[in-house]
């Protein structure tokens, strides 16, 4: 017994022994993870004595912990990009202690940038090539080794069966990590060097630039050249290369080690076969440098960097990566970005305003949330309250100033901030300067930005409010005051056909009658549409127009009593005994539903808020289908709206609303399929997925089915925009041909805009359908004007 | 790791019928967030507008006085998805309405009942007991103006 007890006793410690080296263990992993994570942030030691402290105390634990350190190192590597040059000064004195380990992590390192370019993670093939690239500068790697793995990706561009934007892609990221390594391989190198940047020049050369007006912000290049990114990058090398490759920006703190780390040997690349081009793969969509400072933008102090310095570049992708990392937490990101490391060397409120703009306005779509970048300057504002609305107040003149070829999207965009901007600041703005625009063509893109700004304005506060704060010039551009129209009040009434019955209409429903009344009443109204024939017309138009002007007019008082009166009218388990209203009187009949929604612009048409708010509630009631609504903005009755940003603000709603049905059924299709299969989920709810019931085939099949009917209803939405906007663009083609006038008019820009703005917005969902689109519709018989637009738009992939 | 704009604040809702870890669940899921500090004046349009920049909003319910049944100055906002309320959360708190800054926090969800002041005189609570003068909000708080003689002409 006793000696049973001596052997539990003895297994216990062994096995609390054991739990304690694993959490011994696991500490002295973190405390390295932590360690080398956070060198070279601020710290009351310099730069030098840290690295030399961590690399002493990572080579005492390399043969305990290599396998952590590896990983570690190699995931900064990739992580903290701007990190770069003291990551690769690290590695490179643990490979001056240990040639091994060197060769181990240059192993590893390898394998990441396989795996990124087999996976398309371009942003990460690109930051372990300029890690590979440093290393050379801390002789960790041979430059002939580099060199070679740079020509192996530039072999890319000879393949002439893959699209264009995937040598693009590496490309990119030979050029990308030349201010690093530059200098180094000019020294060392530099007819090997030469010849590498005679390929790439090569390749710049032949490229197609098809892609690039429809990426553009501005049409013009006036005052600044907007360069397509490989362009731009590849100018910024050039100069570099003039200058010799000697740029003043990167820290090289390996430069303080040289003695150390020119002692150590050097390691080859393990060679790289590039993974081949395949037709899932994805890549980077090209974009256009937005430009909107120079220097003499600047007051006196430190020089902004011109556009073609490399400085320019690496300041600008740092910024980016801030915003990046740290865009979901706004105060965070704006303290980061006002801490930005050599700030006094730069106009930094300029710079940071020019990238936080250059997202906000990218094509084709912003990577965030519109108001992620408003909130975003809000708050930089009030970090920097001296300089910061100055900065801002500087780049709204100057995109004014430059709004005649500003890209219909962005202009939509500029509009829907600058009001936003101004509601958090009382509207206050020198609105004197912009006197001129009252002088202008209302669609003259100027005007058209005051009377869509105070549109908006409008909206987030009240009417009053917006025609008090412009001065009286302005009067012209004020909105309508937001009122409703009701065709059958008490004194119109008695004049309308049908009138006494819509006021008893208005009667009954204000006495909380039911659908069953209601429809009684309904039916007492005779039907225009019948011709005298034994033909039943398929609905009655005066009921619809009656009953539609009734229920909006008793629900005007706000979107609540709105929605609330058309929900009254549908179908629910309280009132399934009644007749569905809308269903009876309007149903699928597509006439039926337009003359709906004219009534409802009838009854609106000055509260462009409400029609955007009640065509949306119409498309989740199912009582309007997105077909009719896309035929309802290209119809002859909203022609005079036709280039007010609220029309597409619906059909983009619409649009959306389609496009999230179909991800939504293919979601529960693709987790049906899943569960069928037996296969585990990785979320978190996976506990309330194993007490459903394993989805039958016949459901699948049902499920499938279904998705494919609403993927049909998608892609007959998109042909009948682009039908509509071929018919009327040609159209205008035409008869501007025939009465021989100039076709660019202010209608032609801002409507092609729109044509341009649906591939933009739609595009992931468009590409589904492109093959049906250039068959049909966009064939090359078709005027290149319009063509244009589908061209660039196929560009994008190509 | 959570991110500090989208975490839980300390406040709840002491007339929540259920465990405090219930409600906490609730709160972790929610797409219903309570907004604060909004003025009396604000029009469903205005928050339809701005709380739309962060997502479709799936509705909106207005805090009223519970005798007078009249805007007392909070909200509720629903949206059809998480990902959206925590972008309102991230963007949209802590930014102005109406020139107020307003306060957006996380909520277990609307209950019919919830949308009516808790304060004595049919307002919220912090009427009743603020003591500056807010046009946007009724003027003084309820006690102070209370007690406040008017002085004769």
């Amino acid at each position: 017994m006793s000696r049973r007890k001596f052997d539990e006793m003895s297994d216990y410690d062994s096995s609390r022994d054991r739990k304690r080296r694993r959490t011994d263990a696991v500490e002295i992993e973190d405390r390295l993870e932590s360690l080398i994570i956070r060198v070279g942030e601020k710290s009351t030691s310099s730069l030098e004595s840290n690295l030399e402290g961590l690399a002493s105390v990572l080579e005492a634990d390399i043969n305990n912990y290599k396998s952590k350190i590896l990983k570690i190192l190699s995931d900064c590597a990739v992580t903290m990009p701007e990190k770069t040059t003291i990551y690769t000064t690290l590695v490179g004195l643990l490979n001056a202690k240990n040639y091994n380990f060197g060769g181990e992590f240059v192993d590893m390192m390898a394998k990441k940038l396989k795996e990124a370019l087999k996976a398309c993670m371009w942003r990460t093939a690109r930051y372990v090539l300029r890690f590979f690239s440093d290393m050379v500068n801390c002789h960790v790697i041979s430059t002939n080794s580099l060199l070679q793995l740079l020509h192996t990706l530039l072999d890319t561009a000879r393949d002439d069966n893959s699209p264009q934007v995937r040598s693009d892609a590496y490309v990119y990221a030979v050029l990308s990590c030349l201010p690093w390594v530059g200098r180094e391989l000019y020294e060392k190198k530099e007819q090997d060097l030469e010849r590498l940047l005679k390929h790439i020049e090569i390749y710049i050369r032949k490229r197609t630039r098809k892609h690039v007006p429809g990426l553009r912000v501005w049409r013009s290049d006036r005052p600044h050249p907007q360069e397509e990114y490989l362009d731009c990058l590849w100018a910024q090398i050039c100069k570099l290369r003039a200058d010799m490759w000697q740029e003043k920006h990167i820290a090289r703190p390996y430069v303080a080690f040289d003695s150390i780390l020119c002692e150590a040997l050097q390691h080859n690349i393990p060679p790289l076969t590039v993974p081949p081009h395949h037709p899932d793969n994805t890549y980077t969509f090209p974009w256009v440098v937005f430009r909107l400072f120079d220097y003499t933008d600047c007051p006196e102090g430190p020089v902004l960097p011109g556009a073609h310095s490399i400085e320019r570049y690496l300041i600008e992708e740092h910024l980016h990566n801030i915003l990046r990392e740290h865009h979901t937490e706004r105060k965070q990101c704006a303290a980061v970005l006002l801490d930005f490391p050599l700030k006094h060397k730069i106009p930094l409120e300029y710079m940071i305003v020019e990238v936080v703009l250059a997202e906000l306005f990218h094509l084709p779509t912003p990577k965030y949330l519109e108001i992620c970048f408003g909130s975003l300057l809000i708050e930089l504002c009030k970090l920097q309250p001296a300089t910061m609305p100055q900065v801002l107040a500087q780049a709204v003149e100057l995109l004014y100033d430059r709004i005649d070829t500003m890209n219909v999207c962005c202009h939509d965009r500029f509009v829907s901030w600058f009001s936003y901007h101004l509601s958090n600041f009382q509207f206050k703005w020198s609105w004197d300067d912009w006197l001129d625009a009252a002088q202008l063509d209302p669609m003259h893109p100027r005007a058209k930005f005051i009377i869509e700004v105070l549109q908006r304005s409008m909206r987030l506060s009240y009417h009053q409010r917006i025609a008090e704060v412009v001065p009286e010039q302005f009067d012209c551009f004020v909105p309508a005051k937001p009122e409703h129209i009701f065709k059958y009040g008490a004194e119109t009434a008695p004049e309308m056909e049908g009138g006494e019955v819509a006021q008893r209409l208005e009667a009954c429903i204000r006495a909380k009658g039911n659908p069953t009344e209601v429809l009684q009443i309904l039916r007492e109204l005779p039907n225009p549409l019948r011709d005298g024939t034994e033909d039943e017309p398929s609905f009655n138009p005066l009921q619809v127009q009656i009953f539609t002007q009734v229920l909006l007019h008793l629900g005007s008082k706000s979107f609540s009593h709105s929605f609330a009166g058309i929900t009254k009218f549908l179908k629910t388990s309280q009132n399934s005994c009644h007749p569905q209203l809308f269903e009876v009187l309007v149903g699928p009949n597509e006439e039926a539903q337009m003359v709906l929604l004219r009534e409802m612009y009838e009854v609106w048409a000055k509260h462009q808020q409400m029609l955007v708010m009640l065509t949306d509630k119409l498309l989740r009631s199912h009582i309007a289908s997105c077909a009719t609504v896309a035929n309802w903005i290209f119809s002859k009755e909203m022609q005079h709206d036709f280039t007010r940003s609220y029309i597409w603000e619906i059909l983009h709603g619409t649009i959306r609303k389609m496009n999230k049905h179909v991800a939504r059924l293919q979601k529960e299709v693709n987790e049906a399929r899943e569960r069928h299969s037996g296969r585990d989920s990785d979320d978190s709810s996976s506990d309330e997925e194993d007490s459903r019931p394993r989805p039958t085939e016949e459901e699948i099949e049902r499920m499938e089915e279904k998705l494919e009917a609403v993927q049909a209803d998608q892609k007959n939405l998109f042909l009948i925009i682009f039908q509509r906007f071929i018919m009327i663009l040609s159209e205008h083609l035409v008869r501007c041909d025939t009465d021989g006038r100039d076709f660019n008019t202010h209608w032609y820009r801002w409507t092609i805009g729109r044509l341009q703005e649906i591939f933009m917005l739609h595009n992931t969902q468009v590409e589904r359908y492109s093959q049906t689109l250039s068959t049909l519709l966009f064939t090359q018989d078709l005027d290149p004007h319009i063509l244009d637009a589908f061209n660039q738009f196929v560009a994008l992939r190509s | 790791m959570t991110s500090p704009s989208v975490a839980l604040s300390s406040y709840r809702d002491q007339h929540f019928r259920g465990s405090r870890h219930l409600q906490e669940h609730k709160l972790l899921s929610s797409c219903t967030l309570y907004v604060g500090n909004v003025s009396f004046y604000t029009t469903e349009e205005q928050l339809y507008e701005l709380f739309g920049r962060a997502g479709d909003v799936k509705r909106i319910v207005m805090g009223l006085d519970k005798q007078r049944k009249t805007p007392c100055g909070f909200i509720f906002v629903e949206y059809f998805c998480r990902e959206d309320a925590e972008s309102c959360m991230r963007y949209i708190n802590g930014t102005r309405l109406d020139d107020r800054i307003i306060r957006c926090d996380w909520d277990a969800g609307f209950v019919e009942g919830r949308q009516y002041g808790r304060g004595k005189t049919g307002g919220q609570v912090r009427d009743e007991y603020r003591t500056d003068y807010d046009p946007g909000r009724g003027g003084y708080g309820k006690i102070v103006a209370q007690k406040t003689v008017l002085p004769q002409a």
